[in-house]
């Protein structure tokens, strides 16, 4: 059974078999983020109970907490991904990793921007030094290092691996600067406003938090398969398989866009 | 100096290395000096920009301080393999029978030595500047003892993995600039703990902690980036 699986994940592991496991993967991520969007929007904007304190602006929450958390799992995730394809030196990883770059990045700012918009009729302003905003915004700049420094490598394997080696750098100080904040944060500013909730949630605002993160989460997955197929097919271009994928002939499609190089 | 390399050990190697960067670094003084200047430059803007009251600048010369001094290292990074690399040297370091990680820390030192040290003896006659007085100064020099060793740190690791890029140099910092960001807060945390009176023994420690951490991690990762980079 144990090898059973092994030689699954062996044989997954190799680009171009996983290429068309990713295409199948798809729709079915997508069906998933659908419907756990469409729940979770309507439980947030229709059942979930208007706050005594902050109105109706509040249920901006149930975007924003859930893109903060994605934002760092993604980042966690990104570094494990990182970890094997350096260790092991499994390509697919390395290209998992970078695919999942961007979307970290995305839903870094939307924290950061959803948390703006959400601060304005809260605490009056749209940014306050606060010790989260400020390890978010960190975070943020560590994924466009990440993103730099691959696209300024010309050699793909290089730069997954440079890239890499930085995401790994990063996850290890990431908790050392999220304390660093967080004491900096009190040192400096005493009782500072903080978006925590009042300490018992209801649960119906918890669970549609719960569904809106599974939508993201889902939505993450999705847009991670449909890149890291892009980056098979640009970095696997070479081989036969693609160029069997794309028609068979050696000189690529018949004066279709696709032919470069 | 090459006898040095071949016959002695791990240590003839280190020292071999640390000279020879110490001396190069001293036969293109301009380089050095380039960026001690950058550092005063910087630091003497503030007072034009922010106002020339000592009471406002005393209040921000902390952290303009070091601010400055985490500019002035980064400006002093690409220095630090990119000339060995070019020449080819630093793969003839790559194929030394001795390891790596260790023999990066004596090219850190070189770079601290050449760039930290330098700032740090520096910054009483800024922090003067500022209207800091006598036990802050004491305190700024300490915190920049402490904190520079582990700038020069990490930033060789930023700068081992952006050797040869395209853009290295503006690249670099947007790399390492994050990751220096507990050393600012804990480096300015100490001086205005100390100007209003504070305990500052907790921030000392932390950076303390930093430089051991960063001694005991980023020469590794500093010497995986080199070789990825030589590959």
């Amino acid at each position: 059974m144990a090898l059973k699986d092994s030689i699954a994940w062996y044989h997954f592991s190799a680009p171009k078999n996983f290429y068309p496991l990713a295409g199948k993967m798809i729709p079915w991520f997508w069906g998933l983020t659908i419907v756990l969007l469409v729940v979770g929007l309507y439980l947030s904007f229709f059942v979930a109970p208007t706050d005594y304190k902050q109105g109706e602006s509040y249920r901006i929450i149930y975007i924003h907490v859930p893109a903060a958390w994605m934002s760092m799992l993604i980042y966690l995730v990104m570094a494990i991904y990182a970890i094997i394809g350096l260790a092991w030196k499994v390509r697919l990883a390395d290209m998992m990793a970078s695919a999942l770059a961007p979307t970290g990045a995305m839903f870094t700012f939307l924290a950061l921007w959803t948390g703006a918009l959400w601060g304005k009729p809260t605490w009056g302003t749209y940014w306050v030094w606060d010790a989260r905003l400020t390890s978010e915004l960190i975070l943020l700049f560590l994924y466009i290092g990440f993103i730099s420094l691959q696209s300024a490598i010309d050699d793909p394997r290089r730069a997954a691996k440079a890239s890499g080696l930085l995401a790994i750098v990063g996850v290890i100080n990431l908790p050392i600067i999220y304390f660093s904040v967080q004491w900096w944060n009190t040192l400096h500013q005493g009782a500072s406003v903080s978006p925590t909730m009042e300490p018992k949630m209801a649960t119906i605002m918890l669970t549609t938090m719960l569904i809106m993160t599974f939508a993201f989460w889902m939505y993450t997955i999705v847009i991670v398969l449909m890149r890291v197929r892009r980056i098979i097919l640009e970095r696997e271009r070479q081989t036969t398989w693609v160029m069997e994928l794309f028609g068979g002939e050696a000189s690529g499609g018949k004066g279709e866009k696709g032919e470069r190089k | 100096m090459t006898d040095g390399v071949t016959q002695g050990g791990l240590f003839a190697a280190w020292r071999a290395m640390l000279v020879r960067d110490l001396t190069l670094a001293m036969r293109r003084r301009a380089d050095v000096l380039t960026s001690l200047f950058f550092f005063v430059i910087v630091v003497s803007l503030f007072p034009l920009g922010v106002s020339p009251e000592m009471a406002v600048l005393r209040g921000i010369a902390p952290g303009v301080i070091w601010v400055a001094a985490l500019l002035a290292t980064m400006l002093s990074l690409g220095r630090m393999f990119a000339d060995d690399h070019q020449d080819g040297s630093l793969e003839q370091t790559l194929l030394l029978p001795h390891p790596l990680s260790v023999l990066v820390l004596a090219k850190v030192l070189a770079h601290w030595l050449v760039s930290g040290l330098p700032l740090v003896l520096l910054s009483p006659l800024l922090g003067m500047q500022l209207g800091l007085e006598g036990e802050a100064i004491g305190l700024l020099m300490l915190t920049l003892l402490l904190g520079t060793p582990v700038l020069s740190l990490i930033g060789a690791t930023g700068a081992a993995l952006t050797l040869g890029v395209r853009g290295g140099g503006v690249l670099v910092s947007l790399l390492v600039l994050p990751l220096y960001i507990p050393v600012l807060i804990f480096g300015t945390g100490a001086v205005d703990a100390g100007i209003s009176g504070m305990d500052y023994e907790g921030h000392l420690s932390l950076l303390g902690a930093f430089l051991v951490m960063a001694l005991l991690t980023t020469p590794l990762a500093t010497a995986a980036a080199l070789r990825i980079s030589v590959e």
